[in-house]
C-alpha cells in the first residue's frame, strides 16, 4: 500500500498534536485556577484535540486532490547548501559581527547558486552591506554590533 | 466625519508620510513583480523598517507596499504570464495575449487606469462604510468576536485553498499552536517554553511571517529550480509599444469598471473571499455583461477582460482593509500581517480605533488613496525601467531575500535562537507549500490567537463554562450557523459531490 506524502504530513501532524495535547495537560496552573471555567491550559487543550480531528479526518478519508510532486527535479543539493549557509550566518552574526558575516554569506550564496560573475558578486556583498549598515547605524541609529569593524577601528 | 477625514489628510499629506506612499508603492511594485512573491512577502520585508516609525507614518508605508505589489503583479502577469500572486492570475486571460500582439504598453496602462479607477471607487465606498460599519460593530460582544474569528478562519481556509479545507484548518490549528507558545498573557503561566528563556515571550509575529513567506517562497524557487512548469517566459522588455488608449478601449473599460469596482469591494469585505476570488468573479461576470463579438475576443486580448479582474482586485484590496478597520479582524492573510504590524505599534484595532486613534484611521484610508494617485502617475510612465527588475537574475535575488530575512529578524532581537527558530520554521513551511499546505490561513490564525484565547476566556467565564454562549445571543447564532454552512459546503462540495 502506497500511502501519499499528504497523508505521511497529516499522520505527524496527528503525533505533533498528541505531543501538543500531553503537554497542554503539563502545564501547571494556580491552584485557584484550577476548577475555573477557563485557565491557563483550557485553550491549547483544545487546540490539541482539534488537531488531533483534521489530521485524523485527513488520513483516513480519500483524497480529493492528491498533490502531485515530481521529486525527481528538485534540486535538494542548493536548498542544503543554502540552509547551510543560513545556518552558519546566524552561528557567527554575533562573533564575527554583521558586516564580516553577512557580506561572505552573500559571497557564497552567490556561488552555491551559480553566479560567476565575480565583478557583480563583490558589489552586492562587500560595498552593497557596507552601504546598507551605513543607513541602519549611520542615519537610521539602529546599532549593530560588530566586533570585527571595532577591532580594525571602523566602528566605535 | 468631515474633521476626520480633515485629521487624515493632514497626516497623509505631511512631506514625510508622503515620501512614504511612494516608497511603498515603489518598492511594493518591484517585490510584487518578482514572480512568486506577493504583497504579505513585501510587507513582510518592510516590517523591522517600519517599528522605526510612528503609526501612522509605518501603516501608510504598508498600505502603499500593498497597492504597489498588487500592481506589480498585474506587470509580471502582463508581461511574462507569471502573475506575482493568485489574485493577477486573472489579469493574464488577456493581458499577456496583449503582449505577445506587441500592445504590452497598452496593457499595462489598461492595468494601470483599471486599479485605479476600482481603487478610487472602493476608497470612496470604505469612507463611507467604516465609520458607520464601526458604530454598528460597538454592539459586538466576546461572543460575537469569538464566532467572528472562526468564521474568518474558516472563510480562508475554504476560499484561500481550493480543494484542500482539511489541510488549510490544519494550517490553522498550527498558527494557534504556535500563538500559544509563551507567557499566558493573564496568569504569565510559561507554556510550551520547555524552560527555554528564548521562547518565554513566546514567538515573534515578524519572525513567522519571514520565515513562511520571505525566506520558504526563497526556498521554493530554489528547490523547484529545474521544474520545467515553473520556468518564467522571457520577453522582450525593451519594446513594449505605445500606454496611450484609443476611443472605443477607453469606452469599454468605462462600462467595465463601475461593476467590477462595487462587486471587487463587497467580495472584499467578505473574511477570506478576497482579491483571487473577486478577480474571477468579475471576469466572469464581464463575460457575461459583454456582446458575443466582444465574448469571442476574451481569452485572446479582450480590453474588457484586462479592465474587468484589474479593477475588482484593487478594489477587493480596500475592501478587506473594512473589517480590519472596523472588527479588528483580517478578513485575508496580507490584512492579518498588517494587523500583526499594528499590535507591534500597541494600537489595537477595532471599533474604537475610529475614536481613540482617528489619524490613524483616517490618514490610512487617505493614504490609499494618494498611493493610487502615485501608482498612476509615477509607475505608469516608469514602467519600462521597472520591469527590467524582471530580468534579475535569480542567483542574485535569493540571496539578497534571505539576507533581508535573517537581517529583519536580526535587528529585532540581536539573537541567534531567533534565526534558527526562523530558519527551521521555514524549512517545514518550505515542505508544507509542496504538498498545498496554505500559508495565509497559519498566519491569521497566529495573529488571531492570542484575541481569540481572549474573547473565549471571557465569554466561557461569563457564562460560567457553559458553551452556550455560542447560540444564546441572535448574532452569535447567525455566524456559527455561518460556520457550519461553509463547513457543511466544503465536506458537501469535497466528498459527497463526486460520488
Amino acid at each position: 500500500m502506497k500511502i501519499s506524502p499528504s497523508k505521511i504530513i497529516s499522520l505527524l501532524f496527528f503525533i505533533f498534536s498528541g505531543f501538543y495535547l500531553y503537554t497542554a495537560h503539563q502545564i501547571q496552573v494556580f491552584t485557584f485556577d484550577e476548577n475555573a471555567a477557563f485557565n491557563a491550559k483550557t485553550f491549547p487543550i483544545y487546540l490539541g484535540y482539534a488537531g488531533l480531528i483534521f489530521s485524523a479526518l485527513y488520513v483516513i478519508l480519500p483524497e480529493t486532490k492528491p498533490s502531485n510532486v515530481d521529486l525527481k527535479v528538485l534540486d535538494y543539493k542548493k536548498t542544503i547548501l543554502l540552509i547551510i549557509l543560513m545556518t552558519l550566518y546566524g552561528l557567527t552574526i554575533l562573533r564575527a559581527g554583521y558586516f564580516l558575516s553577512t557580506s561572505i554569506f552573500l559571497v557564497l550564496s552567490y556561488v552555491v547558486l551559480g553566479e560567476k560573475k565575480w565583478f557583480w558578486i563583490f558589489i552586492l556583498s562587500f560595498p552593497f552591506v557596507a552601504i546598507f549598515m551605513y543607513l541602519l547605524h549611520g542615519l537610521l541609529n539602529i546599532y549593530l554590533r560588530d566586533p570585527f569593524l571595532q577591532f580594525i577601528g571602523i566602528m566605535g | 466625519m468631515i474633521e476626520g477625514i480633515l485629521i487624515g489628510l493632514e497626516t497623509a499629506f505631511s512631506l514625510k508620510n508622503l515620501m512614504m506612499v511612494m516608497i511603498g508603492c515603489f518598492s511594493g511594485t518591484i517585490i510584487g513583480m518578482l514572480p512568486g512573491l506577493g504583497p504579505m512577502t513585501a510587507i513582510a520585508l518592510m516590517i523591522p523598517i517600519t517599528y522605526g516609525f510612528e503609526p501612522s507614518t509605518g501603516l501608510i508605508l504598508m498600505a502603499g507596499v500593498y497597492y504597489g505589489a498588487v500592481f506589480g503583479g498585474s506587470t509580471s502577469s502582463i508581461l511574462i504570464n507569471a502573475p506575482g500572486i493568485p489574485g493577477t492570475v486573472a489579469t493574464s486571460f488577456d493581458g499577456y495575449p496583449m503582449a505577445q500582439q506587441g500592445k504590452a504598453g497598452k496593457a499595462l496602462a489598461i492595468a494601470a487606469y483599471s486599479s485605479f479607477a476600482g481603487g478610487t471607487i472602493a476608497a470612496i465606498f470604505l469612507l463611507i462604510a467604516a465609520p458607520s460599519l464601526s458604530k454598528v460593530s460597538l454592539a459586538f460582544r466576546s461572543p460575537d468576536y469569538f464566532g467572528l474569528m472562526i468564521l474568518g478562519l474558516t472563510a480562508v481556509s475554504a476560499f484561500s485553498a481550493k480543494g484542500h479545507f482539511l489541510k488549510a484548518m490544519m494550517m490553522v490549528v498550527l498558527g494557534l499552536m504556535l500563538a500559544s507558545v509563551g507567557q499566558d498573557t493573564l496568569s504569565d503561566i510559561p507554556r510550551f517554553t520547555f524552560q527555554n528563556m528564548n521562547l518565554s515571550d513566546g514567538i515573534s509575529f515578524v519572525l513567522v511571517v519571514m520565515a513562511t513567506f520571505a525566506m520558504s517562497e526563497a526556498l521554493t524557487i530554489i528547490f523547484k529550480a529545474n521544474d520545467p512548469t515553473k520556468v518564467a517566459k522571457q520577453i522582450s522588455l525593451s519594446e513594449l509599444g505605445s500606454i496611450k488608449l484609443d476611443k472605443a478601449e477607453t469606452k469599454k473599460m468605462v462600462s467595465t469598471i463601475p461593476r467590477s469596482s462595487v462587486l471587487g469591494f463587497v467580495i472584499g469585505v467578505l473574511p477570506g473571499a478576497g482579491s483571487t476570488i473577486a478577480s474571477f468573479l468579475a471576469y466572469g461576470m464581464e463575460r457575461n455583461f459583454v456582446n458575443d463579438e466582444e465574448k469571442q475576443k476574451f481569452g485572446k486580448g479582450s480590453v474588457n477582460g484586462l479592465a474587468a479582474p484589474e479593477t475588482a482586485n484593487n478594489a477587493a484590496c480596500s475592501g478587506s482593509f473594512v473589517p480590519l478597520l472596523t472588527l479588528g479582524i483580517p478578513g485575508s492573510g496580507t490584512t492579518a500581517v498588517m494587523l500583526g504590524a499594528l499590535l507591534g505599534f500597541g494600537i489595537q484595532p477595532g471599533p474604537r480605533l475610529y475614536q481613540t486613534n482617528p489619524e490613524i484611521f483616517w490618514s490610512v484610508i487617505m493614504s490609499m488613496y494618494i498611493g493610487m494617485v502615485i501608482l498612476l502617475i509615477l509607475n505608469l510612465p516608469l514602467i519600462p525601467y521597472i520591469a527590467r527588475v524582471l530580468a534579475t537574475p535569480r542567483t542574485f535575488l535569493i540571496p539578497l531575500i534571505l539576507f533581508f530575512s535573517v537581517t529583519g529578524i536580526y535587528l529585532m532581537s540581536f539573537n541567534n535562537f531567533d534565526i534558527y527558530l526562523m530558519i527551521g520554521i521555514a524549512v517545514v513551511a518550505t515542505i508544507l507549500r509542496l504538498y498545498d499546505f496554505p500559508m495565509p490561513p497559519l498566519i491569521l490564525a497566529f495573529v488571531l490567537g492570542g484575541l481569540m484565547e481572549e474573547n473565549l476566556r471571557r465569554s466561557l467565564l461569563i457564562s460560567d463554562g457553559s458553551w452556550s454562549f455560542l447560540w444564546d445571543r441572535p448574532l452569535t447564532l447567525i455566524i456559527m450557523l455561518t460556520i457550519l454552512l461553509i463547513v457543511g459546503w466544503q465536506i458537501y462540495k469535497s466528498f459527497f459531490k463526486k460520488l
